[in-house]
Formats: structure tokens, sequence, C-alpha cells
């Protein structure tokens, strides 16, 4: 699978995650949204930003309870949980928002 | 949610109707299949071309070379080894006592996923190439005569397809008058792919992980770390007592082993903390390991003796090198099966263990005899907004027992649970126990690629639970095993539940137990809104010294300007 970005070709898995995790631009996020119907706003964007700085510090995407408590943090306590982040990422936070930020796909039994 | 063909459910009696056979609905493709580089790792052949679309998978031109010698070399290997898989291979009469057991088919419909239909994609491989009746009447060209068939292309897609549409979840075998265990054919088929070129990406990558990093998810350590810091504030938080989540500690009385799952997802990190605030209360010294973080093993869903025995020793290293006494099991399903059954004959003699315990031991087996030895706080009423059911996790139904008594294994998490809640429910009778229907994720096959058979495999489960929750007002479901957790959060909502009804049995311990020392919901209230005036007078203090610092600094800059005009 690739995804085609003003005329470069960027390599995805056979689940739609980059191959190359340094190859990450924000236009890929966007493009790998639009792809998935879903139009990034300011609210999608904070939770992409943050997964990208935790990964970077500890590469691997953050637990849902460690996202949604620095979301909390962040944005409000009402935005703390896992309802507000389905709202935003409908197939599952953890893996459509480390999808769009260019992360792996968190593997296992979860 | 994507689009799926969902069964339709009515609640009624709770059981599924058995469907009419629709050949060939859930023919496809299969699961992705591993790459090179993952195979590598499992010491499985490399020596075939990754196929380049799901079309071709399966194609002679994407095995290994000489596909088809070693795939039977493979089978006469593990017949050989494993005299059970020649003996069930042999004995099956056709009586069709299974073929409306499984839970694959009765949602599938597809007549393959009929346990017996399964085992004959292997077993007449098996006739014709081992057996006298097979190569007398293979060679004369008419091997269907007496139920045998060639190896070729079509039957490796098959296997490759309906193998990996099996949970290995071992219900049919419960039915089976003769007790062939379609599970152990299943993974011998695996076993048999693995070695032509056609892993399961969804495993192999996962045992690499884990051979690398320690755990399923390939979380770090220093991640690791964190999480569990993150949970032991939460549970302050919460409590006011200081419960620990130790990691690597020296000389701990216990080890505990849990999928890693309990680190990273809901409802089980939940379950964790329940964990914690037991050993907490009960005075018990543990610790996790950041070597062996990872209570799951992959290695048994694929058969390989080899892999499954490399994760086992993960855990006896880690053992002997944190000095503990104990080794204990989170709530993980298959993982219990392979610890309660094979830990020692993988991993073992575990002599440096302390003999007293058994060896090795539940969460269960702790909690459950401390609630009913009072040993432990409880308030049952934290627990009223639920009306609970209990889902047994196949491989600790049908693949382990749990405590002294027979049935303990059903008998355990459900005292927990009654011990905890005061609204219990079990669903019907044909659907718990040894007679459980699979949560329609086990056996590695809890992947996205696999979503359609395992929406559809949750059916005869979701029929049970829509069956108490119409009927018996059950707003909640409990398990003890990651998968089916995990499973069931992704599953239900395309039945219509909600996903947040799925819960873990030390969740509800948690919710319950009142610790020693633990600060009473006003005074929680009372300490965070103490917290909060704190973080305001400490801003007003910080705002007035700035305002302070710049007043002064004007008033200087003031006297200079004067200064510099005189």
């Amino acid at each position: 699978m690739a995804l085609e970005i003003d005329g470069q070709s960027i390599e995805l898995d056979e689940e739609g995650y980059l191959v190359d995790l340094s190859a990450w631009t924000p236009e890929i996020a966007k493009a790998l949204a639009s792809g998935e119907d879903v139009e990034l706003t300011d609210e999608h964007w904070d939770i992409i930003n943050f997964l990208r700085e935790y990964y970077e510090e500890y590469q691997i995407a953050p637990a849902v309870r460690v996202l949604t408590k620095a979301v909390g943090k962040r944005l409000g306590k009402d935005k703390g949980n896992s309802k507000y982040l389905y709202s935003l990422f409908p197939y599952g936070p953890g893996k459509q928002a480390c999808k769009y930020a260019g992360l792996p796909k968190p593997t296992g039994c979860v | 949610m994507a689009d799926y063909d969902v069964p339709e459910i009515s609640g009624e009696d709770g059981i599924v109707d058995v469907p009419n056979l629709q050949p060939d609905a859930m023919k496809s493709h299969g699961p992705w299949v591993s790459k090179p580089e993952f195979q590598e790792a499992m010491h499985f052949p490399t020596d075939f071309n990754m196929p380049e679309d799901v079309s071709d998978y399966g194609n002679t031109d994407t095995l290994v070379e000489n596909w088809k010698e070693r795939a039977l070399d493979k089978m006469a290997d593990l017949k050989g080894r494993y005299r059970s898989l020649q003996v069930f291979l042999d004995i099956c009469v056709k009586c069709g006592a299974c073929t409306d057991k499984c839970h694959y088919y009765l949602g599938s419909t597809d007549p393959k996923n009929m346990p017996v239909a399964r085992q004959d994609l292997l077993r007449k491989v098996y006739r014709r190439y081992f057996t006298f009746a097979g190569k007398f009447f293979g060679k004369m060209g008419m091997p269907g005569f007496v139920g045998a068939a060639e190896l070729d292309e079509d039957v490796v897609k098959d296997w490759y397809n309906y193998y990996h549409q099996c949970s290995q979840c071992r219900r049919c075998s419960v039915f089976c008058p003769y007790g062939i265990d379609t599970a152990e054919i299943s993974m011998a088929a695996r076993e048999i792919l693995d070695h032509i070129g056609m892993g399961q990406k969804y495993c192999t990558e996962i045992m690499g992980k884990l051979n690398k990093i320690g755990n399923n998810l390939g979380l770090p350590e220093a991640a690791l770390a964190d999480t569990l810091e993150g949970l032991e504030e939460d549970i302050y938080d919460e409590t006011g007592v200081d419960v620990k989540l130790p990691l690597d500690k020296k000389g701990s009385e216990i080890l505990l082993i849990t999928p890693s799952a309990d680190f990273f997802a809901e409802p089980h990190v939940d379950g964790l903390m329940g964990y914690a605030k037991v050993f907490h209360e009960l005075g018990l010294d543990w610790t996790l390991s950041s070597y062996a973080s990872e209570g799951a093993n992959f290695g048994m869903f694929i058969g390989s003796y080899e892999n499954m025995r490399k994760v086992s020793l993960r855990i006896r290293k880690a053992a002997q090198d944190l000095g503990v006494k104990r080794i204990v099991f989170g709530e993980c399903g298959h993982a219990w099966r392979v610890a309660y059954n094979f830990l020692n004959t993988l991993a073992g003699p575990f002599d440096f263990l302390d003999q007293n315990y058994p060896i090795p031991q539940h969460v269960l087996e702790i909690t459950e005899p401390a609630l009913a030895a009072g040993k432990l706080k409880i308030d049952k009423s934290k627990n009223d907004d639920k009306v609970l059911t209990f889902h047994d996790s196949c491989n600790i139904a049908r693949g382990s027992r749990m405590g002294p008594k027979p049935g303990g294994q059903f008998d355990i998490p459900r005292n927990v649970i009654r011990a905890v809640c005061n609204n219990f429910v079990d669903m019907p009778a044909d659907t718990i126990h040894d007679a459980t229907f699979c949560c329609g994720g086990g056996g590695g096959i809890l992947t996205d690629d696999l979503m359609d058979i395992r929406i559809k495999g949750a059916q005869p489960r979701m029929e049970a639970l829509k069956h108490v929750t119409d009927k018996h007002q059950v707003t909640h479901m409990a398990a003890i095993c990651a998968i089916c957790k995990s499973q069931f959060t992704k599953v239900i909502p395309y039945y219509g539940f909600s996903m947040d009804m799925i819960v873990s049995v030390h969740q509800l311990v948690s919710n319950a137990i009142f610790l020693t020392g633990q600060l009473t919901e006003e005074e929680i209230e009372a300490k965070e809104a103490a917290e909060e005036a704190e973080r305001i007078a400490a801003m007003e203090a910080r705002k007035k010294a700035a305002e302070e610092k710049a007043a002064k600094e004007a008033a200087e800059k003031d006297t200079d300007k004067t200064k510099k005009d005189e």
C-alpha cells in the first residue's frame, strides 16, 4: 500500500500505518484521515501532538489511561475520558489516532 | 464503525438457533501473512516470496521451495511428537456431535467452520499420505473414496483461511464422544503453515516484540515504569493510600505475571489496580518484572513448542533474577492455561520457589480465600450501580482449573464477584462453565484483519448476553481474560451494547475494597478541595510576587531615570 502526496509515494503497511515513521508530516496525517472520512480539527491535533511527544520519549504509544489523564489535565476534566477520545477517533483512540500520528499500531491483546 | 454483516440477536432464550448452511460463506484469503523478517525471528523458514497482494496468498510461487514435501515432513514430525494429534486424526467417526457447537459456525453459517469439517481439512491430507487406504486409493486416482485428498494449492489456502477462523476454544471437544480436540489440530496446522511460508503476521510480529522487549505490546521498561507510577498516583488520588505497583523489586515474595494489556487497555488496567490493592491490603510483598512483562504466550496459538518454551523461560529467569518465592498470574485466559498445564514442563523444575503454595498460582486463588476469610474490608454497595454476569473464558473453563476442588475455575471467579457485588445473574446454562462460548477473539484471532469473523463468532455470546440484559436487567459483563475484554469492548457495539459494560473481575474488587487508612468520599473531596485551594494560593502568591517584582523594577527604573536626569 502507498499514499500519494505531492507526487511523492509514502509507503504504508497492510493496515495503512506508516512503514517509515520518520517520514511523517502533518500533510500525511491529513491525507490518512481524509482517507477515512475524518477531517482533522484542532481537537484532533491536540491528541496527535501529544501522541507524538509521548512516542518521542518512550518509543511506544501511551496507554489509554495515560492518554485520557493527559488530555484531562490539558483540556479539562470533562474531556479526560475514553468517550471523548472515541468521539474524535471512532475506531479507537489507540489505533486510529496512532495511525494519523505516524506511530506503529499497538499490538497484543488490546 | 465499518460495515459488517452482523448477525441478528433476539435475546429470547439466549441460545442461537442452528443456521442453514451457506457453503463458502467465509471463503477468503485469511489474515495478513507474516513477512520473512518476522518469520526469521521465530526461527521459521524464510525462503519464500512475500505475496504482493492478498489475492496471491497461498499461490505456490509465494511458498517455500518444495513446499509440499516440507509440509508433509512437518506433519510427520508433529504426529510423531504429539501422539494425541495422530489419535485425533485417526479416530473421528463423523458422528456429527460437534457440528453445531462452534461459535464461528453458528455465526458464519460456513460448513467448513463445523469442527469436524475444519479438522478434515488436515485429516484428508493425513489420510492420503500417512494411511494405507489413502495411499492405495490415492495411487488409483480416487483418494476421495476413503476421505483422503491430495495436498495442493487450494488445500493450503483453505488451511490458512479456516484454521484462522478457529479460536482453539475447545468447546467442540467437550461434546465429542471421543474427546477429539480441534484446538490441537488447528495448532498443528498453523505450525505446518509457518514452515511453508504462511505464518500469520499478528502472532509472529507480536512474539518478536516479546522476545525483544519482554511483552506483546513492545512496552519498554521506561514506559512501563511511567505507566505504573501513574497508576499509583491514581490510586492515591482516589483513596489517599500509598499503594505501590513495584517493578523489578529484588527479593520480593511474589512475581506477578500478567498480560501486558493490563498496563495499557481498558478495562484491563482497572483490574491491575485491583490486584495491587488486594496485595497491599494483605501485606504481600510483590513485584512486576520488566524482563517478563507478559503473561500471554502466543506460542500456544501457533502450536510452536519451541516458541512457547522460549516465552516461558523468560518467566523462570525473571523469577530467579528477582529471587521471588512465588509466581502469581493475573487475569489472562491462555496465559493461565499455559501456566497451569505446561509451565513446569516448559520451564521447570521450580524447586527454588516456596513449595507451600501452588506453582504457579492464580491471583483469584489469593483474592477468593481472603474475601471468604473476611481479610478484606468490602463495601458491596459500591457496585450497586451494576447487575453483573460472568463470561467464562474458554482457556480457563476448559483448559485448566483453579483452587483445590474440581470446577474451581467456575466457582472461584463467581464467588469473588458475589463477595463484592450485590447483583449477579448467570447466563443460560448451555453458554457458561465448560459449555461457555468463546468471545470470538481468542487463539490469535484478535486482529483487525479478522474483524468479520470476530463479529460473527461473538454471536452466541451476544445472544446469551442479550437474554440476561433483556430479561434480568444485567448491565455489565465481567471477564478474566485480556483477549475477552479487548474483543468484547471492540465487538459488542456492533450488537447494540455499550463498550463500557465490560469489566475486569478485579475491577469490581477494586471498586468495593476499603483499604486500611482509606479516606471516605467526604475526606477525599475535602482533600481535593484543600489541594485546589493550595494550588490557587500558590498561584496567587506567585502572581503577587511577580507584581511586587515588577513594581520594584519599575521603581528602580524611575530612580535610575531620575538619577540620569540629574
